[in-house]
């Protein structure tokens, strides 16, 4: 490939090409090494400065981003919604502008709004990395995913891997959607259709109104955490009916015609989408996706600061 | 007494069938004569002869629905500028939301937008009533006394008249005055918190959509209200193919429904929301290509009888945020021609006497108001328009003090050229091949 893999920012996997994941993938590959060494450090990312503007509570995200952008060598700031001039009612743009005035290199934005990462990325110089934008993209989350799976599964090619829980909602289910689908693999989703986009059946995907029929075709489920409040805005009736009909049990799964992988962004609720022995049993990699995190977000840091794929192994010095 | 002479232009009256080339002579405030052409007109007291040729002369264009903002939002538009970009735009009248803050739900309030417009000199503007007390939905507002103070229909438009009952009541009584009750059609709870069309694009954005049945639930509601009580419901901004079958439902069964589509609505989808534009970002919500084919064939066949702009300006900064916190609307006054001929007359869908029906005489006729006519003794409304006129939108021309336009950088085509309201010329385009925003003659 000539030239940079990534264009200025990482905003989505929508707009990304199968090449250009892939690319990320492989780049994240050597970087597992270096968080596995005593010294975690090397000196890829020394002299940059990178701005983590999370606008929303994060506790996983955004100390994978702050463990990567170290372990890189970066200077890293974070910036909270309380505490700072946000909560004094200052604008995106403001704040986005304001830090750029004191020359950064990158801005890693987690915000409640889709699109604030776009908004952002339109209007500053420096790169923006999303870290996950209201219900559009989490797209270093789907690609942790993604090279979780590969990790497993090889070539994603016509591999089934069903997202279930509430789609509606989800930016973890957009960029996996969009990655797994790129990749080659073939999507389900399952879910109420009170949780599920009016339109997905125009999103390329195959629909499973029941969690047994989606165990029975998947190879990899990807359990996407219930918000409570799902349950306050109607969406379902109870917690306790959702376990019921949609869980992820023990019982479910021993019903597969095969051992199938599990996966869950977090943070679990433990008893309503995934039950305790399923994510604590023998075929669950979601703590593989944690540590898969910290790999995937140097590559994509590594890469928007212009590094090229085929150094990574040298850049780990 | 003055006298004005429009020579040599295409003379398009629907109301009396009539398009030929000819001149239209404006004596006072009145049109004396419209038609063939007149020859010498000598006169000792001070004749002005505007040459139209190449242009189109016709009844003034009248639009039943924009926000001027003044009381409460004089910061982003006026009676006296929104009066003006009307102008400019080729309106002669508009009718003013009441979404004021004060809301305008009284006799004074109305008597306020009066005399403001009157202070303005430039396009009519004539107020809108509140259906209710602070287009709360709760108890009706005085629509007599609004009426006798100069309003010409009530609405509680930018939000909806949410039970069913108040709206039976709001029709049955403006029965009394002979006014429509205009009706922003949104069922609230599915519309709840949405920012965008509900479809694909708003499931690829992840913004929550709004259906359209959120609005076809509403346009039943009002036509199957309407039926009941024989009163007159306006349709404000229709958006959808479903609304428009609904229209025609209750049209073919003599129900007093009328009913309007905004040019954006006739020429973008909801894709021009990618990106999170929030100059694409109104309510109703732009919809799908299928629901603007249904829109451009309704405004041809007549179910939907008029073309009106939502005209909604916002402060810059409003609207330069993330796309769920921005505010709905955008600007129309001053594209709003240009858009219908690009996107209707252009390609062949409207003809230029069906363009002024909808923009003129049926406005006037639907509101009860003056002109949308050039028949001797009528008042002299006229607008004159360059048919052919190519230009590019600069937001930064505009006479409102509005911006906020998805058409920014698109090139169009049609232009008003020159305004007369009751006689007076109170917009003049500059010679300087089409591209400043004009100047007040």
């Amino acid at each position: 490939m000539i030239g940079p893999v990534l264009g200025k920012d990482l905003l989505g996997l929508e707009e990304l090409s199968a090449e250009q994941i892939r690319l990320i993938l492989d780049t994240a590959e050597p970087l597992k090494e270096i968080s596995e060494r005593t010294i975690k450090k090397v000196p890829a990312l020394r002299g940059m400065t990178i701005v983590n503007l999370f606008f929303e509570p994060s506790t996983r995200t955004r100390i994978s981003f702050e463990f990567a952008e170290k372990r890189l060598s970066a200077d890293t700031v974070n910036v909270g919604a309380t505490g700072s001039s946000v909560s004094k009612g200052e604008t995106l743009v403001d704040t986005a502008r304001n830090l750029e005035a004191m020359r950064i290199d990158m801005v890693v934005i987690r915000h409640g709004a889709s699109g604030a990462a776009r908004f952002l990325a339109d209007r500053i110089e420096s790169k923006v990395v999303n870290a996950g934008d209201g219900t559009h993209e989490h797209p270093t989350q789907g690609l942790l995913d993604l090279l979780t799976l590969r990790d497993r599964l090889g070539d994603l090619t016509g591999r089934r891997v069903c997202i279930c829980g509430d789609v509606l909602h989800s930016r973890v289910a957009r960029s996996n959607i969009w990655g797994l689908k790129k990749l080659g693999a073939e999507v389900g989703v399952c879910g109420p259709r009170s949780l599920l986009p009016n339109a997905i059946d125009e999103m390329g995907v195959k629909v499973f109104d029941r969690i047994e029929a989606a165990i029975e075709w998947a190879e990899a489920l990807n359990i996407l955490r219930l918000q409570l409040e799902r349950m306050q805005g109607g969406y379902i009736p109870s917690l306790r009916e959702y376990n019921r009909v949609f869980g992820v049990t023990r019982e479910r799964l021993d019903r597969a015609p095969r051992d199938i992988l599990i996966m869950h962004p977090g943070p679990m609720n433990r008893g309503v989408e995934i039950d305790s022995d399923v994510a604590d049993g023998p075929h669950s990699i979601i703590l593989d996706q944690v540590t898969n995190g910290v790999a995937i977000r140097m590559a994509v840091l590594y890469l928007l600061a212009g590094g090229r794929p085929e150094l990574a192994e040298a850049a780990k010095g | 007494m003055q006298a004005l002479l429009l020579k040599g232009g295409r003379v398009i009256d629907p109301s009396q069938g009539y398009d030929a080339v000819g001149d239209v002579l404006v004596e006072g405030e009145s049109i004396s004569h419209a038609g063939a052409p007149l020859g010498d007109v000598r006169r000792d007291d001070g004749l002005e002869v505007i040459d139209c040729t190449g242009q189109i002369v016709s009844p003034g264009f009248i639009d039943v629905h924009c926000h001027l903002r003044e009381p409460g939002r004089e910061d982003v538009e006026t009676v006296a500028t929104g009066a003006r970009a009307a102008a400019a735009g080729g309106f002669t009248a508009v009718c003013a939301m009441p979404n004021t803050d004060p809301v305008t739900d009284n006799q004074a309030a109305v008597g306020f937008i009066v005399r403001q417009a009157l202070r303005a000199r430039s396009a009519r503007v004539y107020p809108i009533g509140a259906v209710s007390v602070g287009q709360k939905g709760e108890a009706l507002a005085e629509f007599g006394e609004m009426v006798g103070a100069g309003a010409v229909a009530v609405s509680d438009d930018g939000k909806p008249v949410a039970t069913a009952q108040l709206m039976r009541t709001a029709l049955e009584y403006a029965r009394t005055f002979g006014i429509p009750v205009a009706d922003h059609c949104e069922e609230p709870t599915l519309a709840k918190g949405g920012a965008m069309n509900e479809g694909l694009v708003s499931a690829r954005l992840g913004l929550k959509g709004i259906p359209a049945e959120a609005e076809e639930i509403m346009a039943i509601r009002d036509i199957l209200l309407a039926r009941r009580t024989g009163g007159h419901v306006h349709l404000c901004h229709m958006s959808t193919r479903g609304s428009v079958e609904l229209i025609r439902w209750g049209k073919e069964r003599g129900i007093r429904v009328t009913a309007e589509v905004c040019p954006h609505h006739l020429s973008l989808t909801e894709d021009a929301v990618e990106r999170y534009d929030t100059n694409a970002k109104m309510n109703p919500p732009l919809r799908t290509a299928d629901d603007v084919a249904a829109l451009q064939e309704a405004v041809r066949d007549g179910t939907i009888d008029l073309v009106a702009t939502d005209h909604a300006p916002h402060h810059y900064d409003e609207k330069e945020r993330e796309f769920s916190d921005a505010p709905n609307g955008i600007v129309g006054l001053e594209t709003a021609l240009a858009v219908v001929v690009t996107h209707l007359v252009v390609p062949g869908i409207l003809n230029w006497t069906t363009l002024v029906d909808r923009m003129s005489t049926t406005p006037a006729r639907v509101f009860g108001l003056a002109g949308g006519t050039l028949k001797t003794g009528g008042v002299a409304d006229i607008t004159v328009f360059d048919p052919a006129e190519e230009w590019t939108v600069d937001p930064g021309a505009f006479l409102s003090k509005g911006r906020n336009s998805p058409y920014r950088g698109k090139r169009l085509t049609g232009r008003a050229t020159c305004t007369i309201v009751g006689g007076r010329v109170v917009f003049r385009k500059a010679e300087t091949g089409g591209r400043t925003g004009g100047v007040r003659s």
